[in-house]
């Protein structure tokens, strides 16, 4: 029974502690490791553009292919990491980046979820002090003497 | 105590409020699935790819900045899509006169020619793009795809997907008859 269990959790376990699925063929890599580690790092950041939630790094897409390339082809040439994801953004737009840039556009995506936060912890301080249990006002000197007759009972 | 009684409307208000997303999304035929284009009202991106036909000459830039609207078409023999616009991309060249452009995309020239012969040949200029290089330069993400290009050498449509019967009379024939 232990033993199972054993069995069991290493089997859940076993897909987080494997690489990632790599799809970055041998005959794409570059012989330079530093160009090809920028290009590992930039292909992670890049979305395959017909796999809603892939990176070009993970997909084996013919499509992925080609940009892996042309990422490859970018930094030969002698761009930066930022100037190659321009050159995906004007071909394929904002949509390519895994990380959504920060801009009007995006103000919702981004701050939406911090705002909320903001709101509910408002709401709750809020709804908490108003919990707080005031002293009653004294009684007045009717409802002591009708308190008193009550008592007498 | 009356802010209370309106803080029970609250649900259902967010009820309303999504449910109104909701419907507009389904009645707009808003596409979440679709990646959009950046190309559209951008000038279109230099063109230059082998002839597809032996004895044709090379596929140029001054094609698609002719003075007169073309449309390109990115297609492959092995796309089965492509094969359900064809018709529609042979009407418009014989009927309503369009210039087309065909681009065969990681397709063997062999094949691409061979579908063509099958099918009949829509394309005035055709072309072929074995490494998907000239495609990469056109945001393309696939096979089929279309783009419209005016006379002034500006992307106006693209289409991701073979074109139906109603990208061609809602949105390519008007902008056609618009410019000419």
């Amino acid at each position: 029974m232990r033993a199972l269990l054993a069995l069991l959790l290493v089997l859940v376990a076993l897909p987080a502690l494997a690489p990632a699925a790599q799809a970055v063929e041998p005959s794409e890599m570059l012989a330079d490791p530093a160009l090809e580690a920028r290009a590992r790092d930039i292909g992670r950041g890049l979305r395959c553009v017909v796999c809603q939630n892939q990176s070009i790094d993970d997909s084996a897409a013919e499509v992925a292919h080609d940009m892996r390339r042309a990422v490859r082809e970018r930094l030969v040439a002698g761009d930066s990491n930022d100037r190659v994801f321009a050159y995906m953004v004007a071909r394929y737009g904002d949509y390519v980046l895994l990380q959504p840039p920060f801009k009007g556009t995006t103000l919702a995506l981004w701050l939406g979820a911090p705002i909320l936060l903001l709101v509910a912890l408002a709401a709750i301080l809020l709804g908490v002090r108003k919990r707080v249990v005031r002293p009653p006002p004294p009684l007045s000197a009717e409802e002591r003497e009708r308190l008193a007759e009550l008592l007498k009972r | 105590m009356r802010s209370n009684r309106l803080l029970f409307l609250l649900p259902l208000l967010t009820l309303l409020v999504m449910a109104g997303f909701f419907g507009w999304s389904l009645l707009s035929g808003r596409d979440p699935a679709s990646i959009g284009s950046v190309m559209v009202g951008r000038p279109a991106p230099a063109l230059a790819a082998p002839a597809l036909r032996a004895g044709d000459p090379a596929l140029t830039d001054s094609l698609i900045r002719s003075g007169k609207p073309v449309l390109l078409n990115f297609f492959a023999s092995w796309c089965a899509p492509c094969l359900s616009e064809h018709p529609l991309l042979t009407r418009l060249a014989e009927r309503d006169g369009v210039t087309v452009i065909g681009i065969a995309w990681k397709d063997k020239p062999d094949a691409a020619r061979a579908w063509l012969k099958k099918l009949g040949d829509p394309f005035k200029y055709a072309g072929f793009d074995l490494e998907g290089k000239i495609a990469l330069d056109w945001g393309l993400s696939g096979v089929p795809e279309t783009y419209l290009i005016d006379a002034q050498g500006v992307v106006r449509l693209h289409f991701r997907g073979p074109l139906t019967e109603r990208d061609v009379s809602d949105r390519i024939l008007p902008l056609l008859k618009a410019g000419s």
